[in-house]
């Protein structure tokens, strides 16, 4: 009993420092933003780069003397932490491919804010148009699901191909209009990411993180037992249409770095390896996130440095800590049966 | 503890469910007292956890009402006055890591709110665990405990949440003989501190050796009164056996 509480009391600490970093760079993503809107910022921005700057110098990494490379590490670490987040409720509820599907369904968007925009030369930033039918796709997903006998996987294997069925007719229909890369919509682009996607990723990560904080327990058993939370007259339908809208926020969000294919990843690798070791809800909680976090650091950096695609890299290390997860947790299992 | 005031914890009448064209459960009216110990008997298929969803509020009936501690199912809030142990409750956590701790203190959550567990509901979590006897087993993963270990943990949640019913549907599959006994004379000491018990068992012996009243349906109700009146009637017999017919409606 002692070893598990020391060693939730260690992974709670390390997730406090871990989340105390991601507030610092979210400042960076504030100034950003004031700056984008020629608001007074307080020069955060350019003490940021400074910083990178004085980095550069000593040691040759160069990633941080940029505004973009801030802002990238900013909308990463806010993907580490919101990523496992919604993934411990999903993954443990079965639901792990609803990331997956929401992603393409968002795809879909993508592709449909692309012709409005052709069509009325009215421009936003790709993850608008993304968001809002990714939210809709949500509701479609909850409405068929509830009207299987479970999460069944058939009509989320529809949703997912359908959307992104839809989304290729229209970029087809709708091409030459646009300027951006749908490669990089679908693999992640880390090096265009706009200011207005660090702040798209920071309202939406303030929004999943107010929820899930303050309902983190309704979440928690509703997860756990569905029907004793029923009886205990949780409102279950509003909990799950909830938690797929936040799942949806997530996937948007974590797309402009991760892209489509390989966003839902961080939903449910982090999660997946800390949930073959941990014992409890919390610990598993703590150490996804720090999974998440790792990886993606880990990810931008080494990516960056050896020229590597950023997403691919991420979701490698992640795999690598699942797989170190799956070994060492076999490990316990052979120990406790010797014993 | 039950209201005084209100006598019929569950009270069913002329309750109906089909699904699809199949009817599940036909015209059944019960009542459950407060204090009662029920055992709601049937054939496998016959409706018995349909008719306990029914009563919980799990399912709505094609016609007929429920009323909860005297209050229609509709309007009834006070979700914490029942503890429930599903059929699948004993599954369901079998790859998430969570505590046995952590699974009892959810027996407090309708009581916190949004507020985070205070030292109170703490001492009632504790206090829930001691009743049960599993502290020993409090920090480990749910999924680590026997069939008979996990059972008493979920009626530590129901303890925790201080249920005034308890609703237990076929709690003991794949739990060993003396397990099923300990955790059966635990059902008998929580009854006889007021605790209302519905419970949905295979096993008819052990039925009529435990509870104070018994149900007995296929698709209707075949039989409802104390367990001697139970024992000398031929509604097993009918229920299990011959289509049905007569109703057996004692109060």
């Amino acid at each position: 009993m002692q070893n598990s509480t020391r060693r939730l009391q260690a992974l709670r600490s390390a997730a406090i420092v871990s989340f105390g970093f991601v507030l610092i760079l979210s400042a960076f993503l504030v100034s950003d933003t004031l700056l984008t809107y020629g608001l007074p910022n307080g020069g955060l921005v350019s003490a940021f780069v400074s910083v990178g700057q004085i980095i550069a110098e000593a040691t040759g990494f160069t990633l941080l003397s940029f505004r973009f490379g801030w802002r990238m590490l900013a909308i990463g670490g806010l993907i580490g932490i919101v990523g496992p987040l919604i993934g411990m409720y999903i993954v443990h509820r079965e639901m792990a491919m609803i990331g997956e599907t929401l992603a393409h369904t968002a795809f879909a968007g993508v592709a449909i804010g692309l012709l409005v925009t052709g069509a009325t030369g009215i421009e936003t930033n790709y993850l608008l148009p993304a968001l809002i039918v990714a939210i809709l796709g949500a509701f479609l997903v909850e409405y068929l699901a509830a009207r299987s006998s479970s999460y069944g996987d058939v009509p989320i294997a529809i949703m997912l191909s359908g959307s992104f069925a839809l989304g290729t007719l229209v970029i087809s229909y709708g091409g030459g209009l646009t300027g951006i890369s749908i490669e990089g919509v679908l693999f992640g682009n880390v090096s265009v990411v706009p200011p207005s996607g660090g702040t798209i990723m920071l309202v939406l990560s303030a929004i999943v993180i107010g929820v899930v904080a303050t309902q983190y327990k309704q979440l928690l058993f509703i997860t756990f037992d569905e029907q004793a939370a029923r009886v205990a007259q949780l409102n279950v339908s509003a909990y799950n249409s909830l938690l797929i809208v936040l799942t949806a926020l997530v996937v948007v969000g974590a797309m402009q770095i991760l892209g489509v294919i390989l966003v839902a990843a961080m939903l449910v690798v982090p999660v997946a390896a800390a949930s073959q070791i941990a014992t409890s809800f919390r610990e598993a909680l703590y150490l996804a996130v720090l999974i998440g976090e790792a990886s993606i650091m880990v990810g931008l950096v080494a990516a960056h440095q050896a020229g590597l695609p950023a997403g691919g890299t991420i979701v490698m290390l992640g795999v690598v800590c699942y797989i170190a997860a799956v070994v060492l947790s076999d490990r316990d299992l052979a120990a406790i049966s010797i014993r | 503890m039950s209201d005084p005031r209100v006598s019929a914890v569950i009270e069913v009448t002329n309750v109906s469910f089909a699904y699809g064209d199949t009817s599940a459960v036909s015209d059944v009216s019960l009542t459950v007292e407060s204090g009662e110990f029920l055992g709601l008997i049937g054939p496998n298929g016959s409706g018995k956890t349909t008719l306990l969803h029914i009563m919980l509020g799990l399912i709505e009936p094609d016609s007929g009402s429920v009323e909860l501690f005297g209050e229609p199912i509709e309007e009834f809030s006070a979700g914490h006055r029942i503890g429930y142990v599903s059929q699948q409750s004993t599954s369901k956590g079998s790859t998430m890591p969570i505590t046995v701790r952590e699974v009892i203190e959810m027996g407090r959550f309708a009581h916190a709110g949004s507020q985070r567990l205070n030292d109170e509901d703490h001492a009632i979590v504790e206090e829930a665990i001691e009743t049960v006897n599993i502290a020993d087993l409090q920090h480990r993963r749910i999924n680590a405990l026997s069939g008979g270990q996990r059972q008493r943990a979920y009626i530590a949640r129901a303890l925790a949440s201080e249920a005034d019913l308890l609703a237990l549907d076929e709690p003991t599959v794949g739990v060993d003989a003396e397990s099923r006994d300990a955790f059966y004379g635990l059902l008998d000491r929580l009854n006889s501190d007021g605790i209302t018990i519905v419970l949905i068992e295979h096993d008819i012996g052990v039925v009529t050796d435990r509870a104070s009243r018994i149900a007995c349906i296929n698709r209707e109700l075949y039989h409802h009164g104390d367990t001697e009146s139970f024992v000398e009637s031929d509604a097993l017999a009918e229920a299990y056996g011959a289509s049905g017919r007569v109703v057996h409606h004692h109060h």
